[in-house]
């Protein structure tokens, strides 16, 4: 028996271990090497510079430039998404009465379905719809505003200007994300035990109260583990930007790390250099997720 | 559960006559939200729907205006997109890939999360975390040396090698959401199964796998929709056009340039990209927000 469980153990975790480490965790480890070389990728050969690709990258200006639009990116869009999914999500739950037991709003399941929608949209698709709807001459946005008399964005291009390229580009991912958030919010709060709303009901609370007493309090895990994900992804946002704004935007103020990645890796087959920013991206992303917890942390114990 | 109760809760509001003296209030916060969200909801939908409407348009109508209705039903856009721009080819593709992937993944996810929680040994809390490193690190540091591990199977540039960096891809999450799964499985069934005689295999297969189903089913329906939505591992790695997937296909209209682009075309595959997930998505939401609020509950 226990040699028939051994060899149970080793073929239904060992061979899916196997397969994983051979394509994500070689991979890894591979980058790590290579940003340490100037690996050009077409000749088997390549020299160990050390540090010279991290030297390079942080003299690079377009590269900065990419690094400080993704943490513009980290900061905003999970913020913007998180403010505005709650919201919705308290007004779906606890909109309904005020006596008698905390009740919902009516006819939610509607906000709540209809709010889903681009969860199930495939990114890119995303960033082609909206790349339309901004578009200057044929986009619904101008033709809108337009109707309305504002003749000032008769050909306004929302991504080709300096000025709107970034907020809309934030736009378009936070559309994409606030209904599945939404979602998440309203499965979190319902979760909430009733008695905690009865009670604070009893003392007086009124709905403000109620909001940053009980169910604030309440969901910050669930905040926790929203801001974390929605920052990854910020910080990756090559699939938005990619629809968007091939080409990095006007004066690559929508460019991000991993379309400048992506091109020097397979444009300009700098694989040395992209493999740098690679690893320079994972960092961002683990100190990212870091700061995070730790504040987390810090405000669960002040609100004790 | 609380939530089965209050969903049932919201679903079916007691009409009641307020007559407290806070129901002025009341009357208005609820006016405010339905008012907040349904801005919302349009601000959802009317992309959408001007999208339908313009696939339906000839180029000429989609320059002409885009307040205006399409003066008649314009198929050809859709036989363009599905045949020109080869929509219908990539749909295969991306569903031969997908499908595979979720196949593989969902037994190679389910059997090693199983066993990792089954039987522990000296050494599994590391496999843990190594698997959970996958979940961190993103998929950009990996890409240019996986290019060059597919490249040295001769997988590049092919659909089997594609849907094997899928199965890789999606393993982390598959053994990180089934695990605590498998974890709160009662141990006497499969100990009373032992000992009436099933082996470990069918232990696995045949009482434990079908316990955890509807962890399974939660899993599968993210992985599909994660898979199908991935862009950066086909457009990097599967760069042969006949074998492009779905998204690639959609992304080549954003880089081709201004009158280059066929826009009824465009729109056409927009709507053949988002209706049928949409379909899917709207008969089984209730199924997907369940899964959601476990998920959250845990």
């Amino acid at each position: 028996m226990r040699g028939s469980r051994r060899v149970f153990v080793l073929i239904t975790l060992g061979v899916p271990f196997a397969f994983y480490a051979l394509f994500v965790l070689w991979p890894f480890v591979q980058a790590f090497i290579y940003s340490l070389t100037n690996w050009s990728g077409f000749s088997p050969e390549f020299e160990f510079v050390g540090i010279h690709n991290y030297v390079a990258l942080f003299q690079d200006d377009i590269f900065m430039k990419a690094l400080r639009n993704n943490l513009l990116l980290a900061v905003v869009v999970p913020l913007v998404t998180i403010v505005l999914s709650l919201a919705l999500a308290t007004m779906v739950t606890v909109g309904g009465s005020s006596t008698g037991s905390v009740r919902g709003l009516g006819h939610s399941s509607f906000y709540r379905v209809v709010s889903f929608f681009p969860y199930t949209i495939p990114a890119i698709v995303i960033g082609l719809l909206w790349s339309q709807m901004f578009d200057p001459s044929n986009g619904l946005v101008n033709g809108l505003l337009t109707s309305v008399g504002l003749d000032g964005f008769k050909s306004f291009a929302w991504l080709g200007e300096p000025s709107t390229a970034m907020p809309v580009s934030m736009f378009v991912i936070i559309w994409g994300f606030v209904g599945f958030y939404m979602v998440l919010f309203i499965a979190a709060i319902k979760g909430i035990p009733a008695e905690l709303y009865d009670a604070a009901r009893v003392d007086g609370a009124g709905r403000i109260r109620m909001t940053t007493m009980v169910t604030l309090p309440m969901v910050r895990d669930t905040m926790q583990t929203a801001y974390i994900y929605l920052g990854i992804l910020a910080l990756d946002a090559f699939v938005y930007m990619a629809a968007l704004n091939p080409s990095g935007g006007p004066q690559n103020t929508t460019l991000v790390m991993s379309q400048d990645l992506f091109n020097t890796a397979f444009k300009k087959g700098q694989f040395g250099l992209a493999s740098a920013m690679g690893v320079v991206l994972a960092v961002v992303t683990l100190l990212f997720a870091a700061v995070v917890f730790l504040v987390n942390r810090l405000a669960g114990r002040k609100a004790n | 559960m609380s939530v089965t109760e209050a969903t049932q809760a919201t679903e079916h509001p007691v009409p009641v006559k307020d007559q407290s003296p806070t129901s002025r209030g009341d009357r208005a916060v609820t006016t405010t939200s339905h008012v907040v969200l349904t801005i919302w909801a349009i601000i959802v939908i009317l992309p959408l729907v001007w999208v339908f409407l313009s696939s339906f348009k000839t180029t000429g109508e989609i320059f002409k205006s885009p307040l205006d209705l399409p003066s008649k039903l314009q198929f050809e856009n859709y036989s363009s997109a599905w045949t020109d721009s080869h929509l219908g080819l990539y749909l295969f593709n991306s569903v031969i890939v997908v499908v595979a992937a979720l196949v593989v993944v969902m037994v190679l996810g389910a059997a090693a999360a199983y066993s990792l929680a089954r039987y522990p040994f000296p050494g599994s809390g590391v496999l843990y975390y190594l698997i959970l490193a996958g979940l961190t690190f993103p998929i950009f540091l990996a890409i240019v040396p996986l290019f060059f591990v597919l490249k040295n199977l001769g997988l590049l540039n092919t659909l089997p090698g594609l849907s094997a960096t899928y199965v890789a891809f999606a393993f982390p999450f598959t053994v990180f959401f089934l695990y605590p799964f498998f974890r709160a499985l009662p141990q006497e069934i499969a100990e009373a199964a032992e000992i009436d005689g099933a082996g470990e295999w069918r232990t696995f297969w045949q009482v434990m796998l079908p316990m955890a189903r509807p962890g399974m089913v939660a899993v599968a329906i993210f992985n599909f929709l994660g898979l199908w939505n991935q862009f950066l591992l086909p457009v990097a790695l599967n760069t042969d056009e006949s074998k492009y997937v779905l998204s690639q296909g959609m992304a080549r209209f954003a880089s081709q340039a201004g009158y280059a682009v066929n826009f009824g075309a465009l729109f056409a595959g927009v709507v053949i990209t988002v209706v049928p997930v949409l379909i899917v998505y709207i008969i089984f939401q209730r199924q997907l927000q369940g899964s959601l609020s476990q998920g959250t509950l845990k």
